[in-house]
């Protein structure tokens, strides 16, 4: 069964802007997390090797749904609604 | 080059030398395209290790969206090593993700003995390259 789903903005990070043409901001559709990732790799070719690694999210890419960081919402397997938004930040972190 | 104004450098100062011995990581947020930190914005060291900082993930949506609300960037982006010289490591280099920003390193290993090591890097694709600091 088909079941349309609404386009909802997605922020990209600089470090992604280049698969974006150097927009801030795109939009993508999905019912799920997964499924809006798999819309942004048919827009933007690339993009899913730099979100994820063995079916997961990077540990190092953070991914949040509206205010919530989405792996405390389930993961891949968060689920969207219109009027939504996902902000891509990718971790600030090292060590010595 | 990094020019920055000697009351921001004191800051990171303060702030790594109180978090010692866990690395203390910040921003310094400055004017989109003006390449001047200009507002020093302190980030809690989720890791809480003396070896590893990772930003908060939440602190870090909220920084992001404080930014582009001002239209600001993060002009720098700073952390403490605590027991190694202030160079980049394996792990910084590869989580770096700000091409556009200063990575400044803070070394407070005792050794030094209060020696001051405050050092600015460019970080792009896997490249460091390190840069002149002008205290202004």
């Amino acid at each position: 069964m088909h079941v349309s789903t609404p386009e909802i903005d997605i922020r990209i990070p600089t470090i992604l802007r280049p698969y974006t043409g150097g927009e801030k901001s795109v939009q993508a559709a999905g019912a799920t997390l997964s499924a809006v990732i798999d819309d942004l790799e048919r827009r933007f070719p690339g993009m899913a090797e730099r979100l994820l690694e063995d079916g997961k999210l990077r540990r190092f890419v953070n991914v949040y749904l509206n205010d919530e960081d989405v792996r405390f919402i389930g993961s891949l397997d968060a689920v969207i609604s219109a009027g939504d938004n996902i902000t891509i930040l990718p971790a600030v972190a090292g060590g010595s | 080059m990094l020019s920055i104004s000697q009351e921001l450098v004191d800051a990171i100062w303060a702030h790594a030398r109180a978090d010692h011995p866990d690395e203390a990581c910040g921003v310094i947020a400055g004017p989109v395209d003006s390449d001047t930190p200009t507002r020093y914005i302190p980030m809690r060291n989720a890791a809480m290790s003396p070896t590893f900082y990772e930003f908060d993930s939440l602190e870090l949506l909220k920084l992001y969206r404080d930014l582009d609300d001002r239209d600001e960037e993060p002009v720098v982006i700073y952390h403490s090593h605590t027991s190694t010289e202030a160079h980049p490591s394996r792990t910084d280099i590869a989580y770096a993700s700000e091409p556009g920003a200063h990575y400044v390193l803070v070394s407070t290993r005792e050794e030094l003995a209060g020696a001051n090591e405050f050092r600015s890097f460019r970080i792009v694709d896997g490249i460091v390259t390190e840069e002149p600091v002008q205290i202004r």
